[in-house]
């Protein structure tokens, strides 16, 4: 049976900030170019981001340069960064910002009119460019709008199964229209996977209902290369209650503002954990102090820790935290102007990724690129807040440059027929096959496993065991079939690619996860609490080995001798600290 | 307000199914856990009793503006509504938004608005801008700001009579876009002259200020007071000030300039 098909230079998966920056790239510098995304255009998960974009403009204060950003972020990703895409991002964020600005997105001011800049965690100036608390929606919206008047073709609520491929080379990919249940195919000289996270491998977390890791799986698959999976960050701060919000954020900013956390006693907890930085410290360690004072039975009612602003004045608050005031009151039913907050860690932000080379975003695989939180390197073992919206448009732009200079190399390229087929056949099996397993539930028993072993503290007993319940989850995956026969937006048959791909990301986290033993940014093993010296010149990079086994080969770190200075200086007066 | 008011229990949804040819309200009840949204309930039912329910969401925190919905016979965001704000003696309804056309159950085909996103030109630098960082006052920021909080949840659209009861698509951009144009036309920066396509193809003329729009918004935005109205002024002021148009031929206003014909 013929289906939709179209022909593209670059096609890109994915309309969050890093697809749309890769698309815009791409179709500025010649190339004939699609997006494809399974939400509507403007919907993607970059549109929650709260904080700010970092980019060391000297705004507000003229001191920052590059070369402080840089040494931040490396400081943040406790030195496993790629040290190369660490320095570009700190290069090019206040470029990218400005060209942003350009664009007609609208920042909040200083008050000589420029763009100003807001403090955060772990960044030595005040360096977030932000508008209020939806600095993401402000992005979006405006590439968004260059997007649509660049000449690019946008295939909203379309999702891809498969990346296809032409010998070594990927050429393209397939999926399926979820309005209607229509299969597409694609061909493309060079292809962008910018699919972002896949949070919703645990329960309890901040990310949007796209966010299943599909770019992980797919690029797997495709035989690409991944890169510190195990670390994951989970914010310290989401909401606790009511169980339908749970793991909703509530934004640093709140902490930011002289939010102060307490535990059941009432006592100021982070004195114990942090005395120096107290609720301003990293991520990792306010989330395990929280983690750790529930643990211990010294929880809230719902099961996490108070946090309270109603020692400050309350126009005050509803006038700095306008979306945390409503949320807590509509969904919480709780007024923070007076009463204290209850918040635990969620599974916010993936640093681990398809691994690329940092000037291109090329994988390994010819015509396969990736960039924003679908790929790794830039982050090391912890992102700080605000890199991720500077990493979508400095690596984005040059994925889809990358992406275009490779494709106005090569003519036409063509999809094997057999390739097709087998996508074809796999869909279709979710749908009509014989099939008995329920796509939703082994969505909640994968939820558990990841959640039980291999969440916010890991140890060799439970991610043992967490691995050998996600290999029996291996031989159900492939009988998994959509509860309804339906081809009109049936959600069953979403979900069945969707746990396929959940569980290859999973595997990959928790084995990763298990062969590094020593503690260390967002991977925190309880048998292994302290630095290692050897794990920390090392990456786990990992490739399959056919199906679900995988190679997992420690990689020494990605450095350039013109940086050693910076980073040693970095080291130093960390030390002197 | 504190937690007591956070009651579960037994619910009834009568949830709209059916696609663009037939549908009706089918009952569901469920057990529901305190606090729930009614998308939390929709989508356990989806979970345990209906698995073919199509609904649209994905941040699940009145972010994205996916899952509009008519609850209750008003729009709003299913991630946004608690079912015990909601009363607690009858069933809950939720149905499509019904400007739009049904594709299937809940979801419903919002193409048309980006059809009409399409056709507003985007923010194009004046010409006459020095060199250097663009110089913006935090007042016209916070203006501008207020426009650019929407979430395109399009339950403006819904409700806005010329576009749900008169279903004049085609002559009227709706109260979204009004938003969008007010957005751009209040850039100290812009450098499109937008007035022709807010009076003429956008259709403006249209609207009699019945409000409907403002109330559903869930980002709070005063469509009809600061952008629609403010608009209509310039309209009248660019059109028909007779002062105007005999000191000036062209009554574009400074740093503006008329789009051109192909845009
Ligand atoms: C609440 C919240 C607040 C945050 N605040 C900040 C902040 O202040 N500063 C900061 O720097 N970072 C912040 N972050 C992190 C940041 O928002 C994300 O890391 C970033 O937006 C990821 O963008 P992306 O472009 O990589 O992917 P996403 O925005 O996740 O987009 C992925 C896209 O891929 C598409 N897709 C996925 N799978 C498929 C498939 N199979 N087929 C087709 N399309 C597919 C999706 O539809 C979507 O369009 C925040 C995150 C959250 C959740
Ligand atoms: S005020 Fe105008 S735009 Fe708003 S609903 Fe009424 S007619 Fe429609
Ligand atoms: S203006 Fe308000 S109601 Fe209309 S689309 Fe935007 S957020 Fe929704
Ligand atoms: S799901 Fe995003 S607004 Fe409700």
């Amino acid at each position: 049976m013929a289906i939709e098909h179209h022909d593209f230079d670059v096609l890109v998966l994915g309309s969050g900030g890093s697809g749309l920056r890769a698309a815009v790239a791409a179709a500025e510098a010649g190339a004939k170019t699609g997006l494809v995304c399974k939400s509507l255009l403007g919907k993607a998960h970059t549109v929650m981001a709260e904080g700010g974009l970092a980019a060391s403009l000297g705004n507000v204060d003229p001191r920052d340069n590059w070369e402080t950003h840089f040494q931040d972020t490396m400081f943040g990703g406790k030195y496993l960064n790629n040290w190369r895409m660490a320095e570009l991002h700190a290069k090019e964020a206040p470029d990218r910002a400005r060209e942003l600005e350009h664009w007609g997105a609208v920042f909040d001011r200083t008050p000589d009119r420029k763009m100003s800049q807001r403090a955060f965690g772990g960044h030595t100036y005040k360096r977030l460019v932000h508008i209020g608390d939806r600095t993401g929606l402000e992005m979006i919206r405006t590439m968004q709008d260059k997007a649509v008047h660049s000449d690019i073709d946008i295939f909203m609520e379309t999702t891809i199964t498969r990346l296809i491929k032409d010998g070594d080379r990927v050429v393209g990919c397939f999926g399926y229209r979820r309005a209607s249940g229509e299969q597409i195919s694609f061909s493309s000289k060079a292809l962008v996977v910018a699919t972002g996270g896949s949070g919703r491998i645990y329960k309890i977390t901040s990310n949007s209902q796209d966010c299943t890791g599909d770019g992980y799986a797919l690029a797997y698959e495709a035989g690409a290369e991944l890169v510190d999976m195990e670390f994951i960050q989970f914010h310290p701060t989401g909401m606790v209650y009511p169980p339908g919000v749970a793991g909703l954020l509530v934004t640093e900013a709140v902490r930011g503002e002289g939010g102060i956390l307490r535990n059941a006693l009432g006592e100021r907890f982070m004195e114990k954990y942090d005395p120096k930085r107290m609720e301003l410290s990293t991520r990792d360690v306010v989330a395990r102090s929280i983690y750790t004072e529930v643990k211990e039975g010294r929880g809230t009612p719902h099961g996490g820790a108070y946090l309270d602003v109603s020692h400050l004045d309350s126009d005050y608050v509803r006038r700095k935290l306008p979306s945390m005031y409503d949320q807590f009151l509509e969904l919480a039913g709780v007024d923070i102007t007076k009463e204290p907050m209850q918040v635990g860690p969620t599974c916010h932000y993936f640093m681990g990724g398809i691994k690329v080379d940092p000037d291109t975003g090329e994988t390994r695989v010819p015509g396969l690129y990736a960039t924003g939180e679908a790929s790794g390197g830039m982050n090391g073992a912890n992102r700080l807040g605000g890199n991720s919206l500077g990493d979508l448009l400095v690596f984005g732009r040059r994925a889809g440059i990358g992406a275009a200079a490779d494709a106005n190399k090569l003519s036409a390229v063509a999809l094997p027929a057999e390739e097709l087929t087998a996508a074809q056949g796999e869909v279709d099996t979710y749908l009509n096959g014989s099939g008995t397993e329920n796509p939703f539930q082994m969505h909640k028993d994968l939820q558990k496993i990841m959640g039980d072993g291999a969440g916010i503290f890991r140890d060799k007993e439970g991610l043992t065991e967490a691995i050998s319940l996600l290999e029996s989850l291996e031989s159900r995956v492939d009988k998994l079939k959509s509860p309804s026969p339906r081809l009109e937006y049936n959600p069953g048959w979403q979900l069945c690619r969707e746990v396929k791909n959940m569980l290859t990301v999973s595997l990959m986290i928790a084995r990763g996860a298990l062969m590094r033993e020593e503690s260390r940014g967002g991977h925190s093993r309880l048998d292994f609490t302290a630095y290692s010296d050897y794990w920390a010149e090392n990456n786990i990079v990992v490739h399959s080995k056919g199906g679900y086994d995988m190679q997992l080969t420690p990689t020494p770190v990605f450095k350039r001798d013109e940086l050693s200075e910076l980073v040693e200086a970095r080291k130093e007066s960390e030390k002197a600290s | 307000m504190s937690e007591t008011m956070a009651a579960g229990g037994t619910r009834t949804l009568q949830i709209w199914r059916g696609d663009l040819t037939s549908g009706q309200l089918v009952d569901y009840t469920l057990e529901t856990e305190p606090g729930m949204v009614v998308l939390d309930a929709v989508l356990e039912i989806q979970r345990s009793q209906a698995p073919d329910l199509a609904v649209r969401w994905n941040c699940k925190a009145a972010k994205c503006g996916s899952c509009s919905a008519e609850v209750n016979g008003k729009p709003r965001l299913m991630c946004k509504t608690r079912l015990d704000h909601l009363p607690a003696d009858e069933p809950i309804t939720v149905e499509p938004m019904r400007a739009f056309p049904i594709i299937q159950d809940l979801v419903t085909d919002v193409s048309w608005n980006y059809e009409v996103n399409k056709k507003i030109i985007p923010f194009t630098p004046r010409e006459d801008l020095p060199e250097g960082d663009y110089l913006i006052d935090q007042a016209d920021t916070d203006r501008m700001s207020e426009f650019r909080k929407c979430i395109e949840c399009f339950m403006c659209q819904d409700v806005c009579h010329i576009l749900r009861d008169q279903r004049m698509h085609n002559k009227y951009y709706g109260p979204r876009f009004m938003v969008r144009l007010a957005s751009l036309d209040m850039h100290p920066l812009d450098g499109i002259d937008r007035i022709d396509q807010i009076a003429d193809e956008a259709g403006i003329g249209l609207c009699n200020i019945t409000k409907c729009c403002t109330e559903v918004c869930p980002e709070g935005i005063h469509i009809t007071d600061n952008a629609i109205i403010p608009l209509k002024e310039r309209v009248v002021d660019a059109r028909h000030d007779p002062i105007l148009k005999i000191f000036k031929r062209n009554n574009t206003r400074p740093g503006k300039k008329k789009p051109e014909a192909s845009a």
